[in-house]
This record gives structure tokens, C-alpha cells and sequence, in this order.
């Protein structure tokens, strides 16, 4: 088999300049210039001098905790953004898939819309006008197609969105995580359509959490971890890999760094600790947080927090604190552990936290939907196809017959 | 179709020329984006397309009652309303253009951050929407100019008028896309923009022709700013004044100037365009 994508020492380094890494303003960037150009900069590396190579036909999984980088490589080798050292030589055309429906336009059809994300995916017009009539079909969206998308279902839009990334054929297909969404049934259909694509010879970069997934579709993965490649090698025990080595580590966010909008800022989230970085369905949800004093003199007593739990498409599910039950805390040091625990009947997937912190009423610090958890596939009642259960939650529940 | 013998390199040492043929290959997304953004902005309303000469119109109808009808701006020989709108449909070219170009990153910022193409595609994509407009106010522009009796010299118009509106284009594109590397940076940029532009509309020759200023070396500062040139010129296309060509000369150059950094500029913040957009 011939080498289709070499990947050597790669690495890419962010710079987080002071509280909002996002961008900079032009009176920032003239106090940076009259300081001699000494800025406030920390340098993260979200990839470390990683290596690997793919054959053609592979089918590479990439695992790895949140954080790891793994989003990172795939926008690199897909040109999305550019390393900072390394090289990269690969053959044919690569095209990522890091997201289904970018470029969507709720004013357009759904044919419009069909051309307009196509060729944002890298398909030529004629291609895509060859392959029309069987995205529609596979969509399930016929009777829809040219009327203007927002009067699409949410379910409709995502279906049509997937139907074009499932139509993709470059050599190289960076996937990350897409097939995670999506209604059940329609899931299955992507991943029969997935399964064929892997046999039609393509291949495949496939980034996921979904270790059963992982290992039906590759035949081959890397694990990354904070940035450096730990593991190379078949899917299987790749997914061993990182279950024992990982799994039991839990994970700790370093929420300093983080980016956050402006409050008060007087005690502020300094860590996250997950028990695990994923939780098994049914798991009680449970992180430790730890704060740190930035203003010694201001009062610590009546510390409430607020948590919401909320799922990819921005529902919010779940949301605590301690103040629904009268529990104000007051704050010693900032050795002091705030555990956390919540009572899950999430369906397994991709959720995102909001953290809130208020002392006395003022809003100290706040992290919207910022720090991501998975709950693992799963569920309560025994049933071998959780993709067919609906609902955002798996509630306990009892069907009675009563016998007349 | 043989791709698979295409070998790419992604290295971090080398920086890539401006590739041309990239964008060349592109050329259906940029033609994507600019059909998008045509569409999306007429679909929804009511009266659609016509907005896009009710605008300059009705501008051209106020501007003539106050600085033509009142206060008797020269126009050299046009009637006023002409020679207004002359002016107005190629600053239009200017002002939407860059405005929009600048602002096509980060209203597009999802769209960078997952997919690869050649980020210039999009500030090209707003200029060419600009263009459009420019196209659908340019029949009102022939209709105005059979009510006023206004018959320019074939052979002229044709030679003069399309330079005119090249070098309204190339400034456009230009500022647009060094406005919109910048703005990725920093985003005061997207405050700063239309009041700059309004700024800029006032050292322009819109309203009055340039001409008008007696002071020699102020008139010749004047013509560094591009789109006096292109005015002068498209206004020039119209009549059978003699044309003072150094000062198109200054602007024309000034616009080539503007173009070619703007191509240096966002080429060089390319890289940092998906990291911070």
C-alpha cells in the first residue's frame, strides 16, 4: 500500500494574550508597542511535535481527551489553519468535514443551499449537479427542496446538511464527530453510508469520542494527549490504549486560561476537575472546582454557584445550584474543594457547562457552554440499540397493563 | 479526472506566493458567495432589486435640490442630476464595496474557521456585489441620461467610463481586503469603517467637480485619493471637456499602489485569518 498523507513533527502554538485570547484591540496592541513589545502573551501548544503516516484505503481514528489537539490536526492537514513548524505531504484532494451545514442561509432552498455548502465543501458545480438528485433522495427532503430553509424543521436541515457531507468523494475525508447528531434513525442511515464510503477504498480521518464507532469504522488510529501522539496503532488497541491509560486519570482544566467575559473578577474559577473525561450513562455527573481570590480584602461569604448542562444543539437540560437550596458557602481558602455532583439520565453525547460564580449577589466570574464532557453510549434499560431511543433524557419509567 | 497524481505540501517554512491559480480554481465559490449574498439581500424584500437604484435616486434627487438647484454647484456642463449621479453610482462602487468587504470575514468567521479556500475569495465576493449594484443603477444612469438629452460621444464614453469604473474597482479591492485582514486583528476596524468612508465622501469629488478647487497644490493632493480620478473620469466620459489626465494618471497609480498592498497585506495575515476570526 502506497503512503497517502505524511504527517512530521508537526506543531501549532496559540498565543493567549491577556483575558480574551479571541482578538485584539488597536489600543491594546499600541500599550504592547510603547511597552517595547512586550505583551501579556501566554503560549500554549495545541499540537507537539506529532508524527504519523497514512497509508491509502486507511481508515485512521484519532482519540483523545478534550484538549488533545485532535481538532487542531485535522484543521491542519486540511489547510484550515497553518502549523507552526513541521511539514506535511499528502496526495489528492483533502476535504474536512469538521462540521455539517456551514454556509447553510435560512433565506435559500434547500437546493440553493445544497449548491452554496457544496462548493464551500470543495465540490465543483458540475459534481454537484451529478449527485443532486441523490442527496435530495437521501435527505428525505424532496417535497421540501425548494422551499427557503427556514421553514425546515431543525431535524429536516440537519438531514440535509448530513446528506451532503455523505456525498463527499476526495481522497482524503477528515471527519470530526458529525455523525454524533442527528435523529436516530437517519444516524443509522449516515453510518451504512459511512461503512460503504470506508469499502469504496477512500481514506478516512475520523475524529471521535465514540469508541464503538471508532472501532467499526477504523482500521487504524493515534491517541493524542495534550498535544503529543502517546499511541499509534490499530483502532482496537488504540481504544484499549486509552481506556486504561486515561479513562482512570479523570481530567483537570486549567480554567485560568480560559477566555471569559468581564465581571467583577474578585474570586474567580481557577480549576475543573472531571473524576473522568467521559462519564458512563447513568454516571453521576461529578467535577470538582477550586477558585482563586484575586482580591484578598473583598467578602467571601455567600458564595453561590450555578451549573447549567447543556447539549450540542444549545438546549439547556439540566441547571443546579445552591442557592435553589438555600446552601450559601463561605469561601476560607482557596484550598477549599467545591464538589459537584448531578444526577444523570443524559442520552450519551456531547455535552458543554456553564459555570457561574456569585458573592453576594455580584457576578464574579462566568464561563458560558466553554468546558465539554461526554457521557458514554448507553442506556438504563438494557437495550441493544440506544440510537433508536429519542428524547434528550432517558428517564426511569414503568408501562403498566392492567388486566380488566 | 486524475487527481490522485495532485501531491500537496503543507510546511510550515515555506510561505506561498499569492496563488493565482488557487483562486482561479476557487472560482465557483466566489462565485457562490457573491450569487449568496445578491440574492439574500433582494429576496426578502419588498421591493427586491429596485432597491438598489431607489438608493442612489433618491440621494441624487436631494443632493440636486440643495447643492444644485440652491446653491449652484458648478457641474461641468452636465446638468446637475447627471453629474451627481455620475459621481454617486461609482462612489457607491467604493463605499458598499469596502464596507462590506471588510465586514465579509468576520460575518463569515464560521465558515473560515471549518473550511479551507482562499480567504481572499470572500472581500472579492463583496466587491462583486457592489458590482452588481453598480450594474442595476448603471440602467438608471442610461435613463437619466435620455431624459437630460445628454448624448456623450460614443467612442469616447466607451474608452473612459469602463476605466473609470477599473480604477473604482481596483481601489475597492484594494482597501477592502487590507481593511479586512486588519479587522480580523482588530475589530475597532468594523466601528471605524462607515464613519471613515462618510469622512472620505467629502474630500471626494461627489458633490462638487474637482475642478472646483482653485488651489494647485491641493488639487493635485486631492487626486492621491483614487476615486477622484475615477469620478473625474466617468464625469469626463460624458461630456467634451478636455480631460486633465495628469491627475488620472496620479489616481490610477495611487489605485494600482493600493491594490498590490492590499494584496501584500492579506497575504501576509492570511495564516492568522481561521486562528482569530
Amino acid at each position: 500500500m502506497k503512503t497517502i498523507l505524511e504527517v512530521n513533527n508537526v506543531s501549532k502554538k496559540y498565543s493567549l494574550s491577556g483575558i480574551n485570547p479571541a482578538y485584539q484591540t488597536l489600543s491594546g496592541s499600541m500599550t504592547n508597542f510603547f511597552r517595547g513589545g512586550k505583551s501579556n502573551e501566554r503560549e500554549f501548544w495545541a499540537l507537539n511535535d506529532v508524527s504519523f503516516e497514512v497509508k491509502e484505503g486507511d481508515t485512521l481514528g484519532i482519540i483523545g481527551r478534550n484538549g488533545a489537539g485532535k481538532t487542531t490536526l485535522l484543521k491542519i492537514i486540511s489547510r484550515i489553519t497553518s502549523p507552526t513548524s513541521g511539514r506535511i505531504t499528502g496526495k489528492g484532494k483533502v476535504t474536512s468535514l469538521l462540521e455539517v451545514g456551514t454556509g447553510f442561509h435560512l433565506e435559500l432552498t434547500g437546493r440553493e443551499n445544497i449548491y452554496m455548502n457544496g462548493s464551500i465543501l470543495g465540490l465543483k458545480k458540475k459534481e454537484i449537479d451529478a449527485k443532486l438528485e441523490e442527496i435530495v433522495e437521501f435527505s428525505g427532503v424532496e417535497e421540501f427542496i425548494d422551499n427557503p430553509l427556514k421553514f425546515y424543521s431543525s431535524g429536516m436541515q440537519l438531514r440535509l446538511a448530513f446528506s451532503i457531507g455523505a456525498h463527499l468523494e476526495p481522497e482524503i475525508l477528515a471527519i470530526d464527530e458529525v455523525l454524533a447528531v442527528g435523529d436516530s434513525l437517519f444516524q443509522q442511515k449516515c453510518i451504512e453510508k459511512m461503512t460503504s464510503i470506508v469499502k469504496s477504498g477512500r481514506t478516512i480521518l475520523f475524529v471521535s469520542h465514540n469508541m464503538q464507532a471508532l472501532k467499526t469504522i477504523c482500521n487504524k488510529a493515534i491517541v493524542l494527549d495534550a498535544g503529543k501522539k502517546v499511541f499509534d496503532g490499530t483502532a482496537e488497541a488504540a481504544v484499549d490504549f486509552y481506556n486504561t491509560e486515561h479513562r482512570l486519570q479523570g481530567q483537570t482544566i486549567n480554567l485560568l486560561d480560559l477566555p471569559r467575559g468581564k465581571y467583577a473578577g474578585e474570586l474567580i474559577f481557577r480549576e475543573l476537575r472531571f473524576a473522568t473525561p467521559a462519564f458512563q450513562y447513568g454516571e453521576d455527573i461529578a467535577f470538582t472546582v477550586l477558585l482563586k481570590t484575586v482580591n484578598p480584602s473583598a467578602r467571601k461569604d455567600n458564595v453561590i454557584f450555578g451549573a447549567n448542562v447543556v447539549d450540542r444543539f444549545g438546549n439547556n437540560i439540566y441547571h443546579i445550584s445552591n442557592i435553589l437550596t438555600n446552601q450559601p458557602f463561605t469561601h476560607n481558602s482557596d484550598n477549599d474543594e467545591y464538589r459537584f455532583s448531578i444526577k444523570n439520565n443524559l442520552r450519551p453525547g456531547q455535552y458543554r457547562l456553564t459555570l457561574c460564580l456569585t458573592v453576594n449577589d455580584v457576578v464574579q466570574d462566568f464561563f458560558t457552554e466553554l468546558i465539554n464532557f461526554t457521557v458514554e453510549e448507553g442506556n438504563p434499560y438494557g437495550f441493544s440499540k440506544t440510537e433508536f431511543i429519542q428524547g434528550l433524557v432517558f428517564p426511569g419509567f414503568e408501562i403498566k397493563q392492567i388486566i380488566d | 479526472m486524475n487527481s490522485k497524481d495532485n501531491t500537496f505540501v503543507i510546511d510550515a517554512n515555506s510561505r506561498t506566493p499569492l496563488n493565482l491559480k488557487e483562486i482561479w480554481e476557487f472560482r465557483e465559490l466566489l462565485y457562490f458567495f457573491a450569487w449568496r449574498d445578491i440574492k439574500v439581500k433582494y429576496k426578502q424584500t419588498f421591493l427586491g432589486v429596485t432597491w438598489a437604484f431607489i438608493q442612489p435616486f433618491l440621494m441624487m434627487l436631494v443632493l440636486n435640490i440643495f447643492f444644485g438647484q440652491m446653491l449652484h454647484f458648478p457641474s461641468e456642463t452636465l446638468p446637475y442630476s447627471v453629474f451627481a449621479f455620475t459621481g454617486l453610482i461609482i462612489w457607491n462602487i467604493f463605499s458598499s464595496g469596502t464596507i462590506n468587504s471588510s465586514n465579509s470575514m468576520l460575518t463569515n468567521a464560521v465558515i473560515i474557521k471549518k473550511n479551507y479556500f482562499p480567504r481572499i475569495i470572500l472581500p472579492l465576493a463583496a466587491v462583486i456585489v457592489s458590482l452588481f449594484d453598480f450594474m442595476v443603477s448603471f440602467i438608471l444612469f442610461g435613463g437619466l441620461l435620455i431624459w437630460f438629452r445628454v448624448l456623450p460621444d460614443f467612442f469616447r464614453f466607451i474608452a473612459f467610463f469602463p476605466l473609470a469604473v477599473i480604477i473604482a474597482l481596483i481601489t475597492t479591492i484594494g482597501t477592502g481586503v487590507i481593511i479586512g485582514a486588519m479587522s480580523i486583528r482588530f475589530r475597532d476596524f468594523r466601528i471605524v469603517m462607515p464613519f471613515l468612508i462618510q469622512l472620505l465622501l467629502f474630500i471626494t469629488p461627489v458633490i462638487y467637480p474637482i475642478s472646483a478647487i482653485s488651489n494647485k497644490t491641493l488639487y493635485y493632493v486631492l487626486a492621491l485619493n483614487p476615486m477622484a480620478g475615477a469620478i473625474s473620469l466617468a464625469r469626463a466620459a460624458l461630456t467634451y471637456n478636455p480631460v486633465d489626465w495628469t491627475i488620472i494618471a496620479i489616481s490610477g497609480g495611487m489605485a494600482v499602489f493600493i491594490f498590490i498592498l492590499g494584496l501584500l497585506v492579506f497575504k501576509k495575515n492570511e495564516t492568522l485569518i481561521s486562528d482569530l476570526a
